[in-house]
């Protein structure tokens, strides 16, 4: 089977995160007030075959340990389809 | 062969005149592939349409030049056996619709033109022209094009080690992204020559896909108006990655002996190597279409042909060297595949399988396009703005008019822009961004070369030739402050429509400025590149023609900075100045609100003196530092000295606004030891040149004897104007 | 016999040539090492020199410890042997865990080409032996990802073992505790973000970074002489 995976990449919570710090501070300038905790993190797509989705994950989060994701710095989520 | 109706070629950009020269080459009605080829081979951006028959009269003949106008770029001999390639191009109509990539791929198509000569590239310059900064959409084009050149230079490990940005109201829906390489010879001198009938074409580098489907031709040679940001489909996206790995692999290759010769695909896709290379070595080509590696599977015989995908170089290479070369491809990574063979029919012969779908001959693409002698008429208001006055009454506070001047962002530290450029690498950088001219120390042998890129687009606008010869002598100028001989220019010719007879009069007046000026001064043109259409809703930029000159420095250590050196040198002003010299100046316009009068007089000869007088000030060690005169005339020179160094200075006499702030040309100031001041005054007798004492290094102020500021309130005005008016778009 | 130094050479490394250059002026004898090699030559400290390894695609650092050479690397450096990662060197160094932390953004969201003072808080290590405690040095940073992390109780104990062995004396990019220089708990693998190699030459702004490149090749000397 074929199965669509999208990982989503996040830094970790206490990680300090300037590309959304930077946003948070723009964002009010153009009228949106009230924003808050922006994070900005990455969305990984791919394919891949595999017997069933619970190995298709199991897959796909060991690419992530190994390589889509640092985890000294960042988190990631597994959504297969 | 399937015919087509002539209505495409509008669509295209040819006019009626145009294709029937091409049915009357063709004896026949062009196919769409061949209509498509024309039309990219054949635009202004491709074919200098409107701008040969004047930039033939341009001086390119010189002893060190090895290679003049018409190849990938000039070549000089700085000293035996070493030899560099220099050239400049534009990229200013894609850094307007989409400015990091934009300003990325005009980085990525002249680091080729340099490659294709087998030259390894080792440093860029930048020259940028923004519109005024208290534009949101401004400030949004300044970052994304510094930070497109930064994310792709660096990438690609060429250091970035000069440029210019200047500001101003006119470049505001125009701005101009131009762009010089410098690379050295590594190994042998390429020419892009499809030499060999039986050799094999090499395709290398990315995929073909449909990006930049006639971008360089469609967007560099129409104006722009309201629909333009809708063209983005045609702007190309970098691959700093692949484009590094084209460096090393075209390297190896070079290196090894495996090509006959290349050339990288820019504008025109595939079709301007195939058919230049074949035009210029008198032979013709067969390509087969469907060996070419596409990154979309249904792609029109035609986009194939003049898509300008990134990062592409075509190779030609015997046939016993064909496995070598794909070899040294695959190490590299790099997608490699014989898409074509030289042949002797001197025609470029284009297949789909079995079916011939484009049959031209070579030079007919390459050599024949249009040559337009367009109207040109000196226009009425010229006079107008010439005669009427710069605003020259004294300002009510002097301080005050310094400091504004030296705020303006034409003038202010640009340390914003280019600490986030790479300039230090392959330990060649001698003097770097922020100096009169960058000195670099060639990889091989001890020899450095002085690189620097200038042009006033004010002084052109109020008089194109003077303001051309000004740009020719500030860049000469420039290079001799750091001790380097002036050799040879490249240069950028950035000017609105051509069609009006305006346009084409301050081009034609410009093109006559540069050639006297480098006749005059011994420096040959060895190439450049023309950009015209810079409009927006019928309103043209200034004439802006960007002087890239090269100077020669035979001892690296010889080379002298702007900053002072040691409190208690003597400051010298070598040249003279007028006080009439104040038309276009950044004072006339900071402080008076005006560009007009008429820019400063030259007289050439005087700069000749000038330059010969501070190269022997710096080979003889007579000379402690020398930095120009220029936007903003004597008190920012003498100011920009201090600034680099962190030193105050104390002026001996008090001089009115029209010295202080005049641009008068042939300028230098210059420090020395006082020990030996009788000795650089003999020097300057020597070389004709007027040399006045204007003061001393030392103390914590910058008096100017008329008025004085400390050195900390200086420099924090220097050094913060520009990163303080571009922090505004962080709050949008 | 001179210390042998061996540059892997990555797709798109960039300062392989210009660290070279600066060995082989210190008088070294300097081998240029492929990635796709899977074996090193006999070579005593091996360079990870800048760049963009791999395009810097995906994360810095993050394919390129995945070239085939740095299995030899890793071996090389669990049997004593010196490593040296400088800037997108270092980078891949903590990728491929021989040094702690991760190299984030700089705090600017700039990448920043600019000369730094540098403070050495530990000259007993073999990548600065030459220098004193205290020692201030000017050097060139040039990098976007400069701004390394690492937690809490990792920089506790690396604090503790005098592991953070370079400091900016003004932080440039938000790297924590200042940390511009770090080395592994064994002192034999050190990465920094700074350029040594740009810095060995006066005319060129400063001789200091030889004071890095220089202790260890006195280190490897001084090996071979304890060696004997």
């Amino acid at each position: 089977m074929r199965y669509a995976a999208v990982v989503d990449v996040m830094p970790k919570e206490g990680i300090a995160d300037p590309q959304g710090q930077t946003i948070e501070k723009a964002l009010p300038a153009l009228g949106y007030g009230g924003v808050a905790e922006i994070r900005v993190g990455k969305r990984i797509e791919l394919q891949l075959e595999a017997a069933g989705p619970d190995e298709a994950r199991e897959r796909v989060l060991e690419m992530c340990e190994r390589l889509l994701a640092n985890p000294v710095i960042e988190v990631y989520e597994v959504t297969i389809r | 062969m399937t015919r087509t109706d002539p209505a495409p070629y509008r669509a295209l950009g040819l006019t009626e005149e145009e294709f029937e020269a091409i049915e009357h080459r063709l004896g026949r009605e062009p196919t769409h592939t061949e209509l498509a080829m024309f039309s990219v081979m054949w635009s202004e951006h491709c074919s200098y349409k409107s701008s040969r028959v004047h930039l033939r009269n341009l001086p390119t003949d010189g002893p060190e030049i090895l290679v003049g106008p018409g190849e990938g770029a000039g070549v000089i001999e700085v000293a035996p056996g070493i030899a560099v390639a220099w050239k400049i191009e534009s990229h200013n109509h894609p850094s307007f619709v989409e400015p990091f990539n934009g300003a990325a791929t005009g980085i990525g198509g002249i680091v080729r033109d340099i490659l294709s000569m087998g030259a390894r590239p080792i440093a860029l310059l930048d020259p940028l022209r923004f519109g005024p900064l208290d534009d949101a959409r401004t400030r949004y084009i300044v970052e994304e094009v510094v930070h497109g050149i930064s994310a792709y230079g660096n990438s690609i490990g060429v250091p970035t080690v000069g440029g210019e940005a200047v500001f101003e109201e006119c470049y505001a829906e125009n701005p101009l992204v131009n762009v010089a390489c410098l690379g050295v010879i590594e190994d042998r001198l390429m020419h892009g020559r499809a030499e060999g009938p039986g050799n094999a074409g090499v395709l290398f580098g990315s995929s073909t896909g449909r990006d930049g489907i006639g971008g360089a031709s469609v967007l560099a040679s129409a104006e722009f108006d309201e629909t333009s940001l809708e063209k983005r489909p045609s702007v190309q996206v970098g691959d700093p990655f692949s484009e590094k790995l084209l460096i090393e692999a075209s390297l190896e290759l070079v290196r090894r002996g495996l090509v006959v010769g290349f050339q990288d695909l820019g504008a025109g896709g595939i079709s301007c190597p195939a058919s230049e290379m074949t035009s210029k070595a008198g032979t013709g080509m067969k390509v087969w279409l469907d060996r070419i590696h596409l990154r979309e599977a249904d792609m029109e015989p035609f986009e194939v042909m003049i898509s300008e995908s990134q990062e592409r170089m075509l190779a030609v290479v015997e046939p016993d060297d064909v496995e070598a070369v794909l070899d040294v491809c695959a190490k590299w990574g790099l997608e490699a595949r014989v898409v074509s063979e030289v042949t002797k029919s001197g025609r470029l012969e284009v297949l789909k399988g079995d079916e011939l779908i484009a049959d031209v001959p070579a030079e007919a693409l390459a050599e024949e396009g249009p040559v337009y002698e367009r109207r040109f008429e000196r226009p009425s208001w010229i006079d107008e703005l010439q005669v009427a006055t710069s605003g020259d009454d004294p300002p009510e506070d002097l301080a005050g008019a310094f400091l504004s001047v030296l705020r303006s962002p034409n003038v202010s530290s640009k340390r914003w822009i280019w600490e986030q450029y790479d300039h230090m690498l392959f330990l060649g950088t001698v003097q770097g961004p922020g100096a009169d001219a960058a000195v670099i120390r060639l990889p091989k042998g001890d020899v450095a070369v002085a690189l620097t890129t200038d042009g006033n687009g004010r002084y052109c606008y109020l008089d194109p030739y003077e303001g051309a010869r000004l740009a020719v002598a500030e860049a000469a100028r420039n290079v001799a402050c750091t001790g380097a001989r002036p050799v040879a220019i490249t240069n950028c010719l950035n000017f609105g429509n051509p069609e009006k007879s305006d346009v084409m009069w301050q081009f034609v007046e410009a093109v006559r400025g540069i050639g006297d000026a480098c006749s005059a001064l011994g420096t040959p043109v060895t190439g450049g590149n023309v950009s015209f259409y810079n409009e927006t809703k019928g309103r043209a930029i200034y004439p802006t023609p960007i002087i890239g000159m090269l100077g020669i420095l035979e001892r690296p250590s010889a080379s002298v900075g702007l900053g002072f050196r040691s409190e208690g040198d003597v400051i010298m002003t070598a040249g003279a100045t007028s006080p009439d010299d104040l038309g276009g100046s950044e004072y006339a316009k900071v402080v008076n609100g005006v560009v007009a009068g008429k820019p400063p007089g030259l007289d050439l000869d005087a700069e000749r003196a000038l330059i010969g007088f501070l190269q022997e000030g710096a080979a003889s060690g007579l000379l402690h530092s020398a930095h120009d005169p220029s936007l903003g005339g004597l008190v920012i020179a003498i100011a920009e000295s201090g600034l680099a160094s962190d030193l105050g200075f104390e002026l001996e006499a008090s001089f009115d606004h029209r010295i202080l702030f005049s641009e008068s040309p042939s300028r230098a100031v210059v420090t020395c030891a006082p020990e030996r001041e009788v000795e650089l005054e003999g020097l300057a007798e020597r070389h004709g040149v007027p040399l006045a004492r204007t003061g001393l290094v030392g103390g914590d102020r910058f008096d100017f004897g008329s008025f004085s500021v400390a050195k900390t309130e200086a420099t924090d005005v220097f050094e913060n104007a520009l990163p303080e008016r571009l922090a505004a778009s962080m709050s949008l | 016999m001179s210390a042998r130094v061996g540059v892997i050479l990555f797709p798109g490394s960039n300062c392989e040539l210009d660290c070279r250059r600066s060995f082989d002026a210190l008088g070294a004898e300097v081998e240029m090492i492929w990635h796709g090699d899977v074996a090193l030559p006999d070579v005593d400290l091996v360079v990870l020199p800048g760049g963009f390894a791999h395009g810097d695609y995906l994360r810095t650092g993050a394919l390129a410890r995945f070239s085939p050479i740095m299995d030899a690397v890793a071996a090389h450096a669990a049997g004593g042997g010196l490593v040296l990662g400088i800037c997108n060197g270092f980078q891949i160094l903590c990728e491929a865990g021989l040094l702690p932390g991760a190299l984030k953004k700089n705090v600017g969201l700039k990448f920043l080409c600019k000369w730094t003072e540098l403070r050495v808080d530990n000259a007993d290590t073999p990548f600065t032996n030459r220098a004193h405690a205290g020692r201030r040095l000017r050097i060139p940073i040039n990098h976007f990802e400069g701004n390394w992390y690492v937690d809490d109780e990792t920089l506790r104990s690396m604090k503790e073992n005098g592991q953070i062995v370079l400091r900016y004396t003004s932080n440039p990019n938000g790297s924590l505790d200042d940390a511009a220089g770090i080395s592994n708990a064994t002192f034999n693998v050190f990465g920094l973000m700074p350029h040594p190699e740009r810095a060995c030459d006066l005319l060129l702004g400063s001789e200091d970074g030889a004071l890095i490149l220089g202790s260890t090749l006195d280190h490897v000397a001084s090996d071979a002489r304890a060696a004997v």
